[in-house]
């Protein structure tokens, strides 16, 4: 007599519980708040916002709470999120030319108008545990600019007024941006498009790859001509309005690489671009797109592609750690509908072959013993 | 002290905002017209991981309405734990009625079977699809798949089918087994074992397919003829078993290999728990059928 | 009433049901070509759009689908803000860059071949024609076959294009590429996708 086993719903809910009680941990520490979290995790929102694709540092918050600080799982939730809402219109294009700029450095220059402005960086901290955080101590207050902000010109415009880099990649006068929430992929993509979905793609995927072009596979000779952190306006056009709506600022890591470039059938001695920009602060995930946006450019500057940091299908098929960790976590769903297939296929083909080997074995023997 | 859910987060009716449901609406018939073509789409995030059934809820949340009645399989059965999720959020974001049974379903979602029990004229069966590119394992790339099926170019899958009769003395492929549409497009079935191939074919059901991490929607209209691939002197075969289900004593279905205990017993059941139960209500019984009858919900309406 | 207000009014009453329903019945009458799918007055649209082809529009466009009108409608300035308000799809520049199409008057429509056909790379990327039609029974009776079909299904729309049966036999030659037709009367619409071929009728 056989049971079948039953109760799925019921083990489901006991298991979110279970979650729920695990996630919360011992009930004597307090639970931790959002504000906590967006003051305290700040780059942990960021990278969440960031590769979630969605501006909203306490949701952001939210979501590293409830994916009990799993970033992937955190990143999935705002995703699930953003998606459910209605499009209302498109900013206009930010532009970090007017920054209001904290932390700016470029590798190229030794100094340069608006000057190198190192801000709240983890950059020539030794890296010491820091047994004090532990304790609480108070914070001192940081040091104040004085006066006015120098205005701070991109790199980019200070090397393309000699006219040695080339232009920043202009689209035809009548392109319209395209938007990868919104419409299906197809390749090979228009590099706007391109550079959304490095901008969303996993950190990790990205920092690999683009350390891949360091090490020789596809490289390209690379400068940080720039890396700039901090806050942009938005405006948005109303159709009725004859000027744009100001929404606000948001914070953004841009990095503006310069890579070196002999020359190709399709263009001339130059220096090529790279570019990254990232929601929040994360100069690794910025540089790590610049890299790689410089890489699949491989076709469109007249390079061999020959690493697969160049290969647009396979960076861009496989940067979204939401897709990628899904399909990788769906193969502990059942399979034994089809996996009871291969066991049929797999009896009856060794079967067979054993019947071969045996059949092969008395004819052996027959020749042996005649 | 329990604390106040705030408004921070809030969520549309059957989960997907309208403009989303128009895009995968508008798919949805682009798929029906070309029958076997995978129309792209920009799939959305959905509230369950990617290759957990996102491109078949998708489908779903646009195509379900009040007056539904929903079934959701996993591997045939209704009670595997992704079928009990997928339906817990339909009745949760929709408020639709449940079912378990086949033959009161209006909408049914599947992953890996096609339900035993024939389906019926305005049954709309909804597949959850991982891979629905046929060629994809010969050719990795998009940008060369689309050309061949833009070109009618199939000669690399027969290749493959052929290879397999070559050194395994038959088609090697037990699930997602290709088959051709109407003469034009070579389709993924999506992982059903080709045991389920001929229900496909001129089914009166339309069959919707949705495949969410790689964005395409795909469909097979009432009466559309569905081939598996094969050749003159390998004709298609699906599987057979030897023995009828150890429950109900049904043959000629799919049947799931049981683990009895470590020494090597197993006794072979229906996939399908549905038509297992509504066999076993009829009175069939197989030699290891337990002696209580069987009472279980079927049917939840919505609330 | 004026303009603002007729262009504002006899939209969905519930526009996530009312949509649901509406495209429900496009899709079945999608799925079984031929087959009439009834469907009850949901809009109340400026003339000459019809309330059914009013909810279609509703039910299936926006921002993202290029609209073109036939001149019938696009003569008509109501008609043209009705669209504009209850759906925002903008207006298509030519027949050939619109995803769907609202003709008043089938039979002085342009040529099928006029709109887009897709691509064989991507022929989901053509024109779905929504086409006003008085009824599906007094018009020449078309016999009809193919996928959805179970054996044969025959309608008989009043006042399609001219020179329909020829035209639709290229539609279908140019498969994977066509266009797909959703007829719209006052209380019923049936499908023609490109896959359903016109037998001809033997007298
Ligand atoms: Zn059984």
């Amino acid at each position: 007599m056989y049971v079948a086993v039953k109760g799925g719903e019921a083990a489901i809910r006991n298991a979110h519980k279970l979650l729920a009680d695990r996630r919360r941990g011992d009930r004597s520490v307090p639970t931790l708040r959002l504000d906590q979290i967006v003051e305290q995790l700040a780059l942990g929102a960021d990278r969440v916002m960031s590769e979630g694709s969605l501006y909203d540092r306490e949701l952001a918050a939210l979501a590293i709470v409830q994916a009990r600080g799993d970033m992937i799982e955190a990143i999935f939730l705002v995703r699930a999120y953003r998606t459910t809402l209605p499009r209302f219109g498109y900013t206009r294009a930010i532009d970090t030319g007017t920054m209001l700029v904290e932390r700016r450095v470029s590798a190229t220059y030794k100094d340069l108008p608006g000057g190198q402005l190192l801000g709240p960086t983890f950059d020539y901290t030794h890296r010491l545990l820091d047994p004090e955080l532990a304790a609480g101590g108070e914070v001192a207050e940081p040091e104040q600019r004085a006066g006015e902000a120098e205005a701070m010109p991109r790199v980019s415009a200070i090397l393309a007024r000699e006219g040695l880099i080339e232009s920043d990649g202009d689209m035809p006068e009548d392109h319209v941006p395209g938007d990868i929430t919104r419409e299906p992929l197809a390749f090979p993509m228009a590099r706007d498009i391109r550079l959304q979905a490095l901008s969303r793609g996993d950190e990790g995927f990205l920092l690999a790859l683009g350390y891949s072009t360091q090490r020789g596979y596809a490289r390209n000779h690379p400068f940080v001509g720039e890396v700039r952190i901090g806050e942009v306006e938005l405006a948005l056009d109303v159709p009725e309005l004859p000027f744009a709506v100001p929404l606000g600022s948001i914070r953004v890591t841009e990095c503006q690489m310069v890579n070196q470039f002999k020359g190709s059938a399709k263009a001339p001695p130059q220096f090529t671009r790279g570019y990254g920009l990232v929601f929040g602060q994360s100069e690794r995930k910025a540089m790590a797109m610049a890299l790689c946006d410089r890489a699949l450019r491989a076709s469109e500057l007249g390079e061999d592609v020959v690493a697969a940091a160049q290969d647009e299908e396979f960076v861009i098929s496989h940067s979204d750690n939401v897709q990628a960790t899904g399909f990788v976590e769906h193969l502990k769903l059942p399979h034994y509908v089809d996996f009871q297939a291969e066991l049929d296929l797999v009896r009856r083909m060794r079967a067979e072959h054993d019947a071969r080997e045996n059949a092969g074995k008395a004819e052996e023997k027959r020749e042996a013993a005649e | 002290m329990t604390a106040q859910p705030t408004d921070i987060a809030t969520y549309n009716f059957a989960y997907l905002d309208e403009q989303t449901k128009r895009m995968i609406r508008r798919a949805i018939l682009k798929g029906i017209a070309i029958p076997g073509y995978q129309v792209p789409f920009a799939s959305r995030e959905m509230p369950m991981p990617y290759g957990w059934g996102t491109g078949g809820v998708q489908v779903t949340a646009s195509i379900i309405g009040p007056d539904d009645v929903l079934k959701v399989i996993d591997q045939g059965a209704d009670d595997t734990t992704n079928a009990v999720s997928i339906r817990a959020f339909f009745k949760k974001v929709a408020n639709v009625a449940v079912t378990t049974e086949t033959a009161k379903a209006t909408i049914i979602q599947t992953r890996h079977r096609i339900p035993e029990h024939p389906l019926s004229a305005g049954q709309v069966l909804v597949y959850q699809v991982p891979i629905p590119e046929p060629l994809r394992f010969l050719e990795p790339r998009e940008t060369e798949t689309r050309k061949m099926h833009a070109l009618e170019e199939y000669g690399l899958i027969h290749v493959k089918l052929y290879e397999d009769i070559a050194k395994h003395g038959r088609i090697a492929t037990t699930y997602a087994y290709p088959v051709k549409v109407e003469g034009r497009y070579v389709m993924d079935p999506s992982p059903t074992p080709k045991f389920d191939n001929p229900k496909m074919h001129r089914s009166p059901a339309l069959q919707l397919f949705g495949a969410g991490r790689e964005k395409r929607i795909y469909a097979l209209p009432p009466f559309t003829d569905v081939v598996s691939l094969d050749f003159e002197d390998h004709p298609f075969e699906v599987q057979t078993f030897d023995q009828p289900c150890a429950l109900c004593a049904a043959e000629n279905v799919y049947l799931d290999e049981v683990i009895l205990d470590d020494h090597g017993g197993h006794m072979f059941v229906c996939s399908d728990t549905d038509h297992c139960e509504k066999r076993r209500e009829q009175g069939h019984r197989g030699h290891l059928a337990p002696e209580i009858p069987l009472a279980l919900e079927k049917t939840e309406p919505a609330q | 009433m004026d303009i603002v207000t007729q262009a504002i009014e006899g939209g969905f009453a519930d526009p996530v049901f009312d949509a649901q329903t509406v495209f429900r019945a496009v899709m079945d009458a999608m799925a079984r070509p031929g087959k009439l799918q009834p469907l009850p007055v949901f809009t109340r649209p400026p003339t000459p759009l019809s309330a059914t082809a009013g909810a279609i529009a509703l039910a299936l466009c926006d921002n993202d689908t290029p609209l073109w009108l036939d001149p019938a409608l696009q003569a008509s300035a109501t008609v043209k803000s009705w669209l504009g308000f209850h759906t925002g799809a903008p207006l298509a520049n030519t027949p050939a860059d619109a995803h769907f199409a609202l003709i008043a008057t089938p039979a002085e429509m342009m040529a099928l071949d006029g709109f887009s056909q897709g691509t064989q790379d991507y022929p989901d990327r053509s024109t779905t024609l929504i086409l006003e039609v008085s009824d599906l029974v007094s018009g020449a009776p078309l016999l009809l076959e193919g996928p959805g079909i179970e054996k044969t299904a025959t309608i008989a729309p009043a006042q399609m294009p001219r020179h329909f049966v020829e035209q639709w036999k290229q539609n279908n030659q140019r498969f994977p590429r066509g266009v797909d037709i959703i007829l719209a009367t006052s209380e019923a619409i049936a499908c023609l996708p490109r896959t359903t071929r016109i037998k001809t009728m033997e007298a």
